[in-house]
C-alpha cells in the first residue's frame, strides 16, 4: 500500500515549540547520528549534552525523522535517569546516594545539601545557579561520600562544608 | 640537566577527585619555573587509592613514588630533589614493594597505573597485544578452547563460563535475517562496561588505566567467534573513561590495531563506544542490548540467550570488561598459566575492590581463595572511621549483608554461594558499627523500586511495597504480621522476576534482618505504633 504523506514538513510543526538555538541543536544531533544502527540514545545524547536537557518540541522531531512514534520516543527519554524533561540550572550537581558513599556519610550529607539548597532532589535553586540530583554509583567508592558537578568534575571526601564550598564557587562563577 | 625527567601522577578519575589535577599543573609549572626538563606523564591509578594523588618519578634505580601529595607540597618536592628520588615526608619508595601491592597477583591490572593510557607504543613496550598476536596465528576454534581451558568465569558477577558463551556464539549461524542487506554484521562483540554496583570500580580503573587490554580482549573475541563488530556499553556517569576509551581507540585505529586489516592479517574488527543513560537494569545483559538497539533497557525473556539472538537478532558474546580484559594475558601465556592461579571452580584473579568505610581502599587483584577478613584488616587496614567493622556488603547493591562471624569465607564463588551472598563484580563495602541495617534493607527496596525496568510486577510494584512494609515494621505496626508478609514479598519477587535486579534484591533485606535482627525493632522516632 502506498504511503500517505500525512506529516506536515518538520519546520513547520516545531517552529512553535523549539527556539532556534534548540532547533538547530536538535537537527545537528539527528545529521550527526541519524544513520546508526540503534541512533536514538546517541541523538539524544548530542541533544542534552548542547542544550542541558530534552525539550517536549525535540522528541516530535526526533520521532520524525526516526520513523516512530512520540510515545517511542518520549518513552525512552522517561526511562532513562540521564535524560531530563525539564531546563536545568546553571549547574547539575549530582550526589551519589549508593551505599559505599553511605557507609561514610553520604545519607548526612544529602540531608544537608537538600537543606543548604534549599530543594529536593530534581529541583532547582530559585536563582537558577543549582539543580541537585540523585546518582546511584559514580565509581568513586573508595574515597566517598561523592558528587559530580556538571559534565566531569568528580568530587572526593565531600564534607557539608565542603559541598557549601563548592555551591558557593559554582554560584560565583555564574556561567 | 638537559634530559627530561618522566614524572607520572594519575589521571584516573577518583585520583582526580582528591586533586591529581592541580597537582599535575603545580609540577608543571615549578619546573617551568625552575628551569628543569620535567616530561609529566598521566597515567591510570596503581590503585592505592589513599595515597593518591601519587606522584611517581622515575629514576636511574626504579620508580620512586610520594604520597599523598598536596600543592603545598610540590615546592617543597623540587627542594628535596625528588627528580632523583631525594628524602620528603611523602616518599614511598618504589609501589612495587608497598605492603598494600606487593602481595597482590596483579595479572589483568599488570599495566594500570604503569602505562600512559593514550599510548599503543607504551602498550606494546609493557607486554600488550602479545596475545592478540598468538590469536591471529590460531584457528578460531583453538582460541575459545583456550578461553574454555583457563577456567575464566564472566566477572559481570554471574560468573558463566566465558569460553562455552564464546563457543555458543562460534558454533552459531552467522547468515543474516532475510531482511538484512549483506553489508550488515552478522555476530556481535558486546563489552558490557554499564558498571552500576555500588563499591566497585574495577571496570573503570582498567577503563582509564589501560584501555588497550580490553580492546585486545575485545578483539580477540572477535577473531574467536568470527564477529567483525563490537560495541562498549558505557555508562554516562563515567565521563573520564569515555575519554580514554575514544583516545585509546583513535590510537589503536591509526596503528592499525583496529579496522579493516587488524594488524595486517586481513581480518576485519571495529570497535565503538556507546554512552548507557544512567538505568542501572541495563548492566543486565539483555537490557543493554536494547538500549544499545536505541530502545528502553527492559529485560528480554531469556531463552534465545543472547549468543544466539543478541544485539539486533544476531548471535552476541556480550561480557563484562574485566571477563575480556582477562583474555590477552591468557592468549598470551597460556589457559594453564592463568588457570593456576584460584580454586575449586573459581579460576584464576579476582580484582577485587576495597570500598566504603576501610582505610586502605583501592584495587586489589588476588587468586581466588583470599579471606574476607584479610581483604578487610591486611589490605584493607580496619575502618576508615576507627570504629569497629560491623557489617559488609559484598557485590553490590543486590549483595547479601554479611557480619562478622562471615568474615572467615573466601572469596569464591561457591563459598559465597553457600553462605547465601554472591561475589559478583569483586566490590567489597565496609560499614562501621554507626550503620542501621534496617535503613540498609529499606534503601535496598526503594533502590530497586527507583531501577526496575518494569516488566515483571514483582520487581515493579513489590519493590514499592517492600519500602512500605519496612516501613511499618519500623514504626512497630503488627510486627509479626508485617514480617510475615515481608517473607512472602521476598519469596515472590525472588521467583517471580525475570532478572537479578528483583531476583536478589530480598539478599540484602533478608541477610539483614537475619544477622542484625536488633536493627529492626521498632523505631523510637516511628511515627504511630
Amino acid at each position: 500500500m502506498q504511503s500517505l504523506p500525512l506529516k506536515p514538513p518538520r519546520s513547520r510543526i516545531h517552529a512553535a515549540d523549539l527556539s532556534a538555538d534548540e532547533f538547530a541543536a536538535v537537527e545537528a544531533a539527528l545529521g550527526a547520528h541519524r544513520g546508526r544502527p540503534g541512533a536514538l540514545l546517541p541523538i539524544l545524547h548530542a541533544i542534552q549534552d548542547v542544550l542541558g536537557w530534552i525539550p517536549p518540541g525535540a522528541v516530535a522531531l526526533v520521532a520524525q525523522d526516526l520513523n516512530q512514534t512520540r510515545a517511542e520516543v518520549h518513552g525512552v527519554v522517561s526511562f532513562y535517569h540521564h535524560f531530563r524533561s525539564t531546563r536545568p540550572g546553571r549547574h547539575v550537581v549530582r550526589l551519589c546516594r549508593a551505599e559505599a558513599c553511605q557507609a561514610l556519610g553520604a545519607r548526612a550529607l544529602e540531608a544537608h545539601a537538600k537543606r543548604a539548597l534549599g530543594i529536593d532532589f530534581h529541583q532547582t535553586t530559585a536563582d537558577g545557579a543549582i539543580t541537585l540530583e540523585p546518582v546511584y554509583c559514580l565509581g568513586n567508592c573508595g574515597c566517598g561520600p561523592s558528587l559530580l558537578v556538571d559534565a566531569d568534575e568528580l568530587h572526593a571526601r565531600v564534607t557539608p562544608d565542603a559541598f557549601d564550598a563548592l555551591v558557593r564557587r559554582a554560584r560565583g562563577n555564574g556561567a | 640537566m638537559n634530559t627530561s625527567v618522566r614524572v607520572h601522577v594519575s589521571c584516573d578519575a577518583s585520583a582526580l577527585a582528591l586533586g591529581a589535577g592541580a597537582i599535575a599543573q603545580a609540577i608543571v609549572a615549578e619546573a617551568d619555573a625552575r628551569g628543569v626538563a620535567v616530561e609529566l606523564v598521566r597515567t591510570g591509578t596503581r590503585g592505592l587509592l589513599w595515597l593518591e594523588p601519587l606522584v611517581e618519578v622515575v629514576t636511574p634505580v626504579g620508580r620512586v613514588a610520594y604520597g599523598p601529595v598536596t600543592v603545598a607540597d610540590v615546592r617543597a618536592l623540587f627542594d628535596a630533589d625528588f627528580l632523583r628520588g631525594g628524602a620528603h615526608a611523602s616518599r614511598l619508595g618504589a609501589i612495587e614493594q608497598h605492603p598494600f601491592f606487593a602481595r597482590q597477583q596483579r595479572l589483568t591490572f599488570a599495566r594500570v597505573g604503569l602505562v600512559d593510557p593514550r599510548s599503543v607504543e607504551d602498550y606494546v613496550a609493557h607486554g600488550g597485544y602479545r596475545g592478540l598476536r598468538n590469536a591471529l596465528a590460531m584457528e578460531s576454534s583453538d582460541i575459545v578452547q583456550a578461553v574454555i581451558d583457563s577456567g575464566l568465569r564472566g566477572r559481570g558477577g554471574a560468573a558463566f563460563p566465558t569460553g562455552i558463551k564464546w563457543k555458543t556464539v562460534h558454533d552459531a549461524a552467522a547468515s543474516p535475517p532475510p531482511s538484512a542487506t549483506g553489508s550488515e554484521p552478522s555476530k556481535y562483540i558486546v563489552c558490557n562496561a554499564d558498571e552500576g554496583d555500588s563499591g566497585t570500580f574495577s571496570d573503570r580503573m582498567l577503563m582509564e588505566g589501560d584501555p588497550f587490554c580490553l580492546i585486545e580482549g575485545m578483539t580477540i573475541a572477535g577473531l574467536a567467534v568470527g564477529a567483525e563488530q563490537g560495541y562498549i556499553y558505557l555508562r554516562s556517569e563515567y565521563p573520564h573513561a569515555h575519554r580514554a576509551l575514544e583516545a585509546a581507540l583513535a590510537n589503536a585505529r591509526a596503528a592499525g590495531w583496529l579496522g579493516a586489516d587488524v594488524h595486517g592479517s586481513g581480518r576485519r574488527f571495529e570497535l565503538e563506544v556507546r554512552l548507557g543513560a544512567g538505568a542501572y537494569i541495563c548492566g543486565e545483559e539483555t537490557s543493554l542490548l536494547d538500549s544499545l538497539e536505541g530502545k528502553r533497557g527492559q529485560v528480554r525473556f531469556k531463552p534465545p540467550l543472547p549468543a544466539i539472538k543478541g544485539l539486533f537478532g544476531r548471535p552476541t558474546v556480550i561480557n563484562n570488561v574485566i571477563s575480556f580484559a582477562s583474555v590477552p594475558i591468557i592468549l598470551e601465556r597460556g589457559a594453564t598459566y592463568y588457570r593456576d592461579y584460584g580454586v575449586g571452580r573459581s579460576r584464576g584473579t579476582l580484582p577485587i575492590q576495597l570500598a566504603g568505610n576501610l582505610k586502605y581502599t583501592g584495587l586489589v587483584e588476588l587468586a581466588f581463595g583470599v579471606s574476607l577478613r584479610e581483604l578487610l584488616y591486611d589490605y584493607g587496614g580496619g575502618s576508615y572511621s576507627g570504629r569497629p567493622i560491623r557489617a559488609v556488603q559484598v557485590g553490590g547493591p543486590l549483595g547479601a549483608y554479611l557480619p562478622e562471624s562471615q568474615f572467615d569465607t573466601p572469596l569464591d564463588y561457591e563459598a559465597f554461594s553457600a553462605v547465601g551472598a554472591m561475589l559478583g563484580h569483586g566490590g567489597i563495602v565496609a560499614f562501621d558499627d554507626t550503620v542501621d541495617l534496617f535503613e540498609q534493607a529499606r534503601y535496598a527496596m526503594e533502590f530497586c523500586a527507583v531501577e526496575s525496568c518494569g516488566k515483571c510486577t514483582p520487581c515493579r510494584i513489590g519493590s514499592t511495597r517492600g519500602v512500605e512494609v519496612l516501613d511499618r515494621i519500623g514504626a512497630g505496626i503488627e510486627r509479626a504480621k508485617n514480617l510475615a508478609l515481608l517473607d512472602d514479598l521476598c519469596e515472590t519477587m525472588r521467583h517471580g522476576s525475570l532478572c537479578a535486579l528483583g531476583g536478589l534484591t530480598p539478599d540484602p533485606v533478608v541477610s539483614a534482618l537475619k544477622h542484625f535482627p536488633e536493627d529492626f525493632a521498632a523505631r523510637t522516632a516511628g511515627a504511630g505504633g
